[in-house]
């Protein structure tokens, strides 16, 4: 079994501490069971499984470091795996770069496990991928998706006194209506702690809406447009918020090479950067979106703001940098949640005289690392906004945008949903800039 | 965030990062040493695969395989003058695959003894009945003759993996220091070095055992004006390869100068890494007061580096054909170039287009004996003179299309995941007429010269692509004339193949490669090469990146 008690897991750390001989020695043990089901042409192409449990062992003398890792865990393994890790830290160079390990830390009590996503069987996958497909069949349709679920725990432990335990579920859906002609496409997906909250038929329903709603699309020229970006625009796809909230690195600013460096040196911490509607912090406790309460060194995850109103509040700031600049060092967090309104989606669109309505940005990557700027489409379903009602579909766009320009145009924030573990409003922006027109449904 | 959003903060071009979250980098970490170790015998390995194809057999299996892989992987990790991590691991394990009610199943051990393959064939036959209850399409196999008891082995001439550590990182530091030598702020420096030692058997009457090597030494190179506030990157312009450390061994006949006037230096087989970084600083240093380029239509030579990516993604993954049938329409996309538009014979390309599909060319990243469901590997035309002929093909589509026999497209990351229709190598076959790039340039009003992949963007049927690169140089009336920057072009794929005005001949021919593409749910990497010469396209739509924030 790959989920390992708390009492379980720390057993078997004692036991491998009890065999090192190194100066410093921290183990860590990572469980994972899985499942999945993909289905396309509404029939199930694969499904499988994983269970797996692991043990890294890191010993270190002086500055130098070794890890050795093992998956099963009789006496004989756990002494060859810290012996292992032992002689690989012997031959090792130093590490410039050392910092000793974490003593004792105070963690809050995590909330990330649902005992309804830990208990999902193969038959309520198949049972979802059924319930999906039968809905698309019965509109003559075409579904293709796909639903993963874990369960997980990572312990850590060390010989200087640290201890930590947590355990977590997650579902992730993403489903893809097609009419079968090929000229309409709608898409939906939706992520969570607690099984109980997923229903494959609700969230097929809103693709297949899409789908149907979006064939013979009309072409708009490119150019600025209002648009509506839903909180899957934002965040699915390695989104243009997630990739804003990846540049958040303080080493990087400091050594000059992001959009937060300063002109002459230095970074831009505590700079107005954006609307002062934007607020994205992380709460390692918040109800919808629980994450870990330790990251994968041992340091404690507590809320953290990053950017309140419109100012950058805090930077990613390693253990090591943080020594070498007199910071203090950030956790890294398992969530971001932006601040947002009570509006919902179709609030927002019947506030909009005229606008883009976008589900869903895809092959994003960046252009520019200098201003943020990034390139990508629009995906499964763009309409028209006139006089606060969608008129038409329209055909797919390339946009070439920066988040921080972006988070300047705002024009309204909704109410946040989560995606991807995160919390995100859909967002008003003014001035979007779509650059060309793309041909695919 | 999840693990690759860590990754994503972290950056492999920027800082520190966590290695087992690279794609091919699973497994448990070992000695350096033990990369060195014999696996399985072959005579062991055969006789576990019968008993996976027996088991399932007797489990009700009408088709079965099985794959008993061992995965080799070392990364070294460098910047500027230091070391930041050397990770060596290794991955054992089987996958069996069946067909039983019609109905794919599939899993996977790590207990690679005779009870735990036994298990895994029946638990996937189990998973293949189950499964049988939702299909709606029988699966149907080309057919495939057995080869008997048979191996394929990498044309390597040194292992990288019997390199001592301590060169690895001389070499590394070496180009690090070149780079910073000439003006680099920042350097960052990889080697990665991958086997992969694979045992297939089919119930086709197959035993199949092959020993695959590749490798990929990169750098990027940043170089910082505090003063101003910018900054510029350069790539490397090395190519991942599936050769031994020979590639290391720079040799004066594997470079290609690019035209005259452009500083630029293209590799073939062999890589110097150290003129490269030297160079790369040199350029980088030059992007930051380069001229910011003027949008428009510029007719465009494009170096073998660069239009490599091109080729991948607006012609490997559009004539995938599971994307073509639908297969992938919710996560990678599906393909404007399906079955229907096939059959209306509009030109892909102009009439200078051929392009080619292999698992064969020596040293690219594609080459294998047989693929992951034991066909034998080929070579075969896509796009002849301008028009789409065929598609990238597995066992079970070739009837789809009408065909007999499967292309050799099927590959597995490792023995823990379903293998599944991959792209083969994709190449651009060279000019026929002797032309070199400064014959190419020549003929060039106006124009700009890309060299070095770079930004790259494209839909999900494969229309709309928008791509930027390494190093841009303007053409006027035939000659190069200044460095520019914030360059990248948008275009349609069948606009930008047919605007294609040719390539230059063979001397020029060179393989760009990528070392991790990605495809499926959940998603598996896989490595893949794409040959060309430098070649002009006409008339293309350039726009200005730069932006004020």
């Amino acid at each position: 079994m790959a989920i390992l008690s708390k009492d379980e897991a720390q057993a078997i750390l004692k036991k491998v501490l009890g065999f090192s001989k190194a100066d410093e020695c921290q183990a860590s043990l990572n469980g994972r069971t899985t499942g999945n089901v993909r289905y396309a042409r509404n029939s199930v192409s694969t499904a499988g499984a994983t269970d797996n449990v692991s043990l890294a062992v890191e010993a270190r003398f002086g500055k130098r470091a070794g890890i050795a890792t093992a998956n099963e865990f009789d006496d004989a393994t756990l002494r060859r795996c810290v012996q292992r890790a032992e002689e690989i830290a012997r031959l090792a160079p130093e590490d410039p770069e050392y910092m000793p390990l974490l003593g004792p830390q105070q963690y809050l009590t995590p909330t990330a496990y649902a005992a309804s996503t830990a208990a999902i069987t193969p038959d309520f996958r198949a049972q979802a991928a059924g319930d999906s497909i039968a809905l698309c069949t019965a509109k003559n349709l075409t579904a293709a998706g796909y639903l993963e679920d874990g369960t997980y725990f990572q312990a850590l432990r060390n010989n200087k006194g640290l201890e930590a335990y947590q355990q977590s579920t997650n579902v992730d859906f993403s489903i893809t209506v097609r009419t079968p002609d090929g000229t309409g496409s709608g898409y939906a997906t939706a992520d969570y702690t607690d099984a109980a909250k997923f229903s494959a038929k609700n969230l097929t329903q809103i693709a297949a809406d899409k789908a149907a709603g979006s064939r013979n699309a009309k072409a708009l020229e490119p150019g600025k447009y209002t648009v509506i970006l839903e909180p899957a625009a934002l965040a699915s796809d390695e989104g243009l918020l997630n990739n804003l909230m990846y540049s958040l690195g303080a080493r990087e600013a400091d050594e000059g090479r992001s959009f937060l460096s300063k002109k002459g040196g230095g970074n831009r911490k505590g700079e107005k950067l954006f609307d002062e509607r934007v607020s994205i912090y992380s709460d390692p406790l918040n109800a919808e979106v629980p994450s870990g309460v330790f990251d994968g060194e041992g340091l404690p995850v507590k809320r953290m703001a990053w950017i309140e109103k419109g100012k950058v509040s805090n930077l990613y700031t390693s253990r090591y940098w943080a020594q070498k600049t007199g910071q203090q060092p950030t956790a890294f967090p398992g969530n971001w949640i932006m601040e947002g309104g009570t509006q919902s989606v179709q609030d927002l669109i019947k506030s909009t005289a005229k606008g883009i309505l976008v589900t869903r940005l895809w092959y994003i990557r960046d252009v520019d690392p200098q201003t943020l700027l990034y390139t990508g489409l629009t995906r499964d379903g763009t309409f028209y906004i006139e006089n606060g009602q969608i008129k038409f579909p329209v055909k797919n766009f390339r946009f070439n945008e920066s988040p921080v320009i972006m988070l300047n145009n705002l024009e309204a924030i909704g109410r946040p949903v989560r995606i991807g573990g995160n919390l995100v409003p859909p967002l008003k922006i003014r001035d979007f800039t779509f650059t060309s027109l793309s041909d695919a449904v | 965030m999840k693990r690759r959003d860590f990754v994503g903060l972290t950056g492999l071009a920027t800082g520190a990062l966590w290695l087992p979250s690279i794609p091919g980098f699973g497994g448990s970490l070992v000695d350096p040493a033990r990369l060195l170790e014999p696996g399985l015998d072959v005579a062991m390995k055969k006789r576990l695969a019968d008993v996976a194809l027996n088991t399932a057999k007797s489990a009700g299996a009408s088709y079965a395989d099985v794959r008993i892989g061992r995965y080799l992987n070392q990364g070294v990790f460098t910047r500027e003058k230091q070391v930041q991590n050397i990770v060596s691991s290794e991955s054992f394990g089987a996958g069996v695959r069946v067909i039983a009610n019609g109905t794919w199943g599939f899993a996977s051990t790590n207990t690679v003894t005779e009870a735990g393959i036994a298990k895994a064939a029946q638990l996937a036959v189990q998973i293949a009945k189950a499964n049988s209850k939702v299909q709606k399409e029988q699966v149907k196999l080309a057919p495939q003759k057995g080869f008997g008891e048979v191996s394929w082995k990498a044309p390597i001439q040194r292992n990288a993996f019997e390199v001592p550590i301590k060169d690895k990182v001389d070499l590394l530091l070496a180009a690090n220091a070149a780079a910073m030598d000439n003006g680099a702020s920042f350097v960052n420096s990889v080697l990665f070095q991958v086997n992969e030692q694979k045992y297939f058997a089919s119930t086709d009457g197959s035993y199949i055992d092959q020993d695959i090597h590749r490798i990929f030494p990169t750098f990027g190179v940043t170089v910082v004006d505090r003063a101003s506030g910018k900054f510029r990157s350069r790539q490397a312009l090395s190519a991942p390869m599936g050769l031994g450390y020979e590639y290391l061994t720079p040799k004066s006949e594997d470079k290609i100068a690019g035209p005259q006037g452009s500083d630029v230096v293209g590799y073939r087989n062999s890589y110097d890494m150290l003129e490269d970084a030297a160079r790369a600083a040199k350029q980088a240093k030059l992007k930051l007061t380069a001229k910011s380029v003027t949008a428009g239509k510029y007719d465009l030579v494009l170096d073998p580096h660069h239009l490599g990516l091109t080729i991948h993604e607006s012609v490997g993954h559009p004539l995938e054909l599971d994307r073509v049938l639908g297969y992938e329409a919710n996560y990678a996309g599906t393909s404007f170039a399906t079955l229907e538009w096939k059959a209306k014979n509009l030109p892909y390309g102009s009439k200078q287009v051929n392009i080619m599909a292999d698992k064969l060319q020596k040293g690219s990243l594609g080459a294998v004996g047989w693929d992951d469901e034991g066909v034998k590997t080929k070579e075969w035309m896509l796009i002849d003179q301008g028009k789409l002929i065929d598609y990238e093909k597995i066992r079970d589509q070739a009837h789809i299309v009408g065909q007999q026999e499967s292309d050799g497209c099927c590959y597995s990351q490792s023995w823990q995941d379903v293998q599944f229709q991959r792209m083969p190598n994709i190449s651009l076959k060279p000019g026929t007429q002797k032309m070199s790039v400064d014959d190419m340039v020549k003929g060039v009003e106006k124009g700009i010269y890309i060299a070095g992949n770079g930004s790259f963007s494209i839909d999900q049927q494969r229309y709309n692509s928008q791509f930027g690169g390494q190093v841009f140089y303007a053409i006027e009336k035939g000659k190069i004339t200044e460095m520019l920057e914030d360059v990248a072009y948008q275009t349609n794929t069948l606009e930008f193949w047919n605007s294609c005005a040719g390539s230059c001949d063979a001397s020029d021919y060179r393989l760009a490669g990528f070392f991790n593409d990605g495809k499926g749910q959940p998603s598996q990497s896989s490595a893949v090469s794409h040959g060309s010469s430098t070649t002009r396209f006409n008339a293309v739509n350039v726009i200005n990146t730069a932006r004020k924030i």
